[in-house]
C-alpha cells in the first residue's frame, strides 16, 4: 500500500475514533447537548416575537441564522483542540511518527466537522418543531449543504491558524471574545438590517454573517429576503466572501502550521507540562 | 548482546548555538548496530539538544550527523518509520484505550515492512512484552504513572525500530519504578536488533543499561568508554584501611596494590584486618565532571 492511501486511511480512522469517544463519555456528551439545547431554549422564547412591522417571527429569522452560527463555531473547537493537543504532547507524538502530522491533521478536520454535523442536528430537530414559517421544499438542502461546506472550509483551516498562532490554553481563551463580537454584529439574533451601517459593513467582512445569511437562504420562503441587506440572498457574493476566506486559510494554514510542528520536541513539551502544573 | 559494525549513529564536530551561547562546542561519537549507549551528563550539559538533533526534531548549527545512514535535519517518512522515540507522555490521548491506541500506531508503520523487519510489532504480542495485558481495555487517562510509563516504551517500540531514543526515562522516579524501569528496558531491547541511545544524569543507571557510556559535559564528550574504561581511564583514588598495634590507619592511594604489598613486607604479621575499597565508577564520574569544569575555568 502506497504512503498517500495510508495517510488517508490513518487520518479517517483516526477521527472516526475521536468522533466515537466524544460520544461515550459524559462530559463530552455534556458539550455537544449544552450549546444546541441553550439554542433551542433561546428559539423557544422568542418564537412568537415579531420584528418590527415586517410581520416575520424573531424565532424564524433567527433558526437558520443560528444554524450558520454553530457551523461557525468549528473554527473555536478546532483551534482550542490544536492548543490543548501542543500542550499535552500529542502533536509531538504524531510528528515522532511517519506521516503522523498529515493523518492528525485529517483525522482532527473529520472529529471536528463530524462533531459539529451532529451538533447541529442535534440543535435543528427540536427547533423545527419550535418555529413557524420555515419553508423547506427540495431546494432547501442543497443550498444548506453547499453553506455548510464552504462555511466549513471557510472556517476549520483559520481555526488550525489561530490554534497554531496561540500557544497556551488562556490565549485560546482570549480568541473567544472577538468571536463573540462578531457573532453579536452578525445579525444572528436579530437582523443585520437594524444595526447603524458602518457595524453592517464590519459584519460582512467575517465569515459569520454570510453562513446565516446562506442558512436563511435555504430555510426562509423568499419574501423573507426583503429584510436582508439588499434585498436579496446575494448567494453569489456569499460564495465570493467565503471562498476568499477559504482561499486565505488554506493558504496560511500549512505555512503556519508546519512553522508551529518545527518547533515541537521533548523538552518544549515539558516546558509547557511544567508551566501547566505550576498554574494547578 | 550482538553488536555488528554497522554503524547506525555517527556524529562529528557537532554544534549547537542559542543566540551567542553554544550549547554543543564539538560532540564526536558513533553507535554500532545493537549497541546500547548511554549519554550520561550533569543538567544543563547539552544532553536533551544533542538527543533532539539526533531525533529530526531541532535544527543544529554545525556539524556532520548521520542516522541511520541519513542526515536527520533531511531524515523523511521513510527514515522517521525506523526509529522510536520514547516520550514522556502526561495526558495525551486520555480517552483512547491500549490496545486502540497501539493497534492504530502501528498502522502507521505497515507500508514501510520490510523482509527482515516485519512492522508494526503486533499490539497484543507488544502489550504483552512491556506487561500491560491487564489493562488493554482501559482508558489510558485511568492508568498510573507506572502503567503509562510502560506504554511509553509500547509506543516508541510499536514500530520495531531499528534505533530507540529514550531522553531521561526515569527522571523523577521512585527507586522501585526505577528499578522495573530498567529491568522492562532490558528483557525488551536486550535481542540486540535495536540500538539505543539513552540520556540520564544518573550514572547508577547508564551502567545497569548501556553497553557504552558517554559522558557529556559543557556541551563536550569528555569520556566514551564501558564502565569499566572509564573507571580505569580516570584512576581514581583507592582507600585502603588497616589496623596495627591497636591503632586504625587510612590512607587514599591510587596504587592500593603497591601499598599493600609495601604493608605486608614492612609489618608482616602485625597487620591486621586489611581493606582495599577501589575507587567507585561513581567516584570516578564525579572527578571527570569536576575535573573537565576546571579546565573550562582555566581557559576562559
Amino acid at each position: 500500500m502506497n504512503p498517500a492511501t495510508t495517510v488517508l486511511r490513518t487520518g479517517w480512522t483516526r477521527g472516526r475514533i475521536e468522533l466515537r469517544q466524544s460520544f461515550t463519555n459524559g462530559a463530552d456528551l455534556f458539550s455537544h447537548f449544552l450549546w444546541p439545547g441553550l439554542m433551542a431554549a433561546t428559539m423557544f422564547f422568542i418564537r412568537d416575537l415579531p420584528f418590527g412591522s415586517s410581520g416575520l417571527l424573531l424565532g424564524m429569522l433567527a433558526l437558520p441564522s443560528i444554524l450558520g452560527m454553530n457551523a461557525a463555531t468549528g473554527m473555536i473547537s478546532m483551534s482550542q483542540q490544536l492548543t490543548a493537543d501542543r500542550e499535552d504532547g500529542t502533536l509531538l507524538r504524531a510528528k515522532a511518527t511517519p506521516h503522523g502530522m498529515p493523518a492528525y491533521l485529517i483525522g482532527k478536520v473529520i472529529s471536528v466537522s463530524g462533531g459539529l454535523l451532529a451538533d447541529l442536528v442535534i440543535f435543528l430537530v427540536p427547533a423545527m418543531l419550535i418555529v413557524e414559517g420555515l419553508r423547506i421544499g427540495p431546494g432547501s438542502w442543497p443550498t444548506l449543504a453547499w453553506t455548510l461546506a464552504l462555511g466549513l472550509v471557510a472556517t476549520l483551516p483559520l481555526g488550525a491558524v489561530l490554534g497554531s498562532a496561540f500557544t497556551s490554553a488562556r490565549a485560546q481563551g482570549l480568541i473567544q471574545l472577538p468571536f463573540l463580537a462578531v457573532i453579536g454584529i452578525s445579525g444572528i439574533f436579530y437582523p443585520i438590517t437594524a444595526l447603524p451601517e458602518w457595524l453592517q459593513w464590519i459584519a460582512q467582512a467575517f465569515p459569520i454573517y454570510w453562513m446565516g445569511l446562506g442558512m436563511r437562504s435555504a430555510l426562509l420562503p423568499d419574501p423573507a429576503a426583503a429584510i436582508e441587506i439588499g434585498q436579496s440572498w446575494r448567494h453569489l457574493e456569499t460564495v465570493g466572501v467565503l471562498a476568499a476566506w477559504a482561499v486565505l486559510g488554506l493558504l496560511l494554514a500549512p505555512v503556519v502550521l508546519r512553522r508551529m510542528a518545527r518547533g515541537e520536541s521533548g523538552s518544549t513539551v515539558t516546558a509547557r507540562r511544567e508551566r501547566a502544573l505550576q498554574r494547578v | 548482546m550482538t553488536t555488528s559494525d554497522k554503524v547506525v549513529l555517527d556524529v562529528g564536530g557537532l554544534r549547537m548555538r542559542y543566540g551567542s551561547v553554544d550549547v554543543l562546542h564539538d560532540v564526536t561519537f558513533h553507535a554500532r548496530h545493537g549497541e546500547v549507549l548511554a549519554l550520561l551528563g550533569p543538567n544543563g550539559a547539552g544532553k536533551t539538544t544533542t538527543i533532539e538533533i539526533l531525533e529530526g526534531f531541532r535544527t543544529r548549527s554545525q556539524g556532520q550527523v548521520k542516522v541511520l545512514g541519513t542526515d536527520p535535519a533531511h531524515g523523511d517518512e521513510r527514515w522517521r518509520a525506523r526509529l522510536g522515540v520514547v516520550l514522556q507522555s502526561w495526558r495525551d490521548h486520555g480517552k483512547w484505550r491500549v490496545r486502540e491506541f497501539l493497534a492504530h500506531l502501528g498502522t502507521y508503520y505497515a507500508p514501510y515492512t520490510t523482509p527482515r523487519i516485519k512492522r508494526p510489532w503486533h499490539p497484543d504480542e507488544l502489550i504483552e512484552a512491556v506487561g500491560l495485558t491487564e489493562q488493554a481495555g482501559k482508558k489510558l487517562r485511568t492508568l498510573s504513572g507506572g502503567q503509562r510509563r510502560r506504554l511509553d516504551v509500547a509506543i516508541g517500540l510499536v514500530g520495531r525500530p531499528e534505533l530507540l531514543f529514550l531522553d531521561e526515562p526515569t527522571a523523577s522516579f521512585d527507586p522501585q519504578a526505577r528499578h522495573e524501569f530498567h529491568d522492562l528496558v532490558r528483557r525488551v531491547v536486550g535481542t540486540g536488533e535495536t540500538t539505543v541511545l539513552l540520556t540520564t544524569h544518573d550514572l547508577d543507571e547508564a551502567e545497569k543499561l548501556a553497553d557504552r557510556i558517554l559522558v557529556l559535559n559543557g556541551g563536550r564528550i569528555i569520556a566514551d568508554g564501558t564502565a569499566g574504561e572509564l573507571a580505569q581511564r580516570i584512576v581514581g583514588e583507592d582507600e585502603v584501611r588497616w589496623l596495627r598495634g591497636g591503632q586504625r590507619f587510612t590512607e587514599r592511594t591510587t596504587d592500593s596494590t603497591g601499598l599493600a604489598r609495601d604493608l605486608f613486607a614492612r609489618y608482616g604479621d602485625d597487620l591486621h584486618e586489611l581493606e582495599v575499597h577501589r575507587a567507585s565508577l561513581e567516584q570516578t564520574y564525579l572527578s571527570l565532571v569536576r575535573q573537565a569544569e576546571s579546565a573550562q575555568e582555566a581557559t576562559r
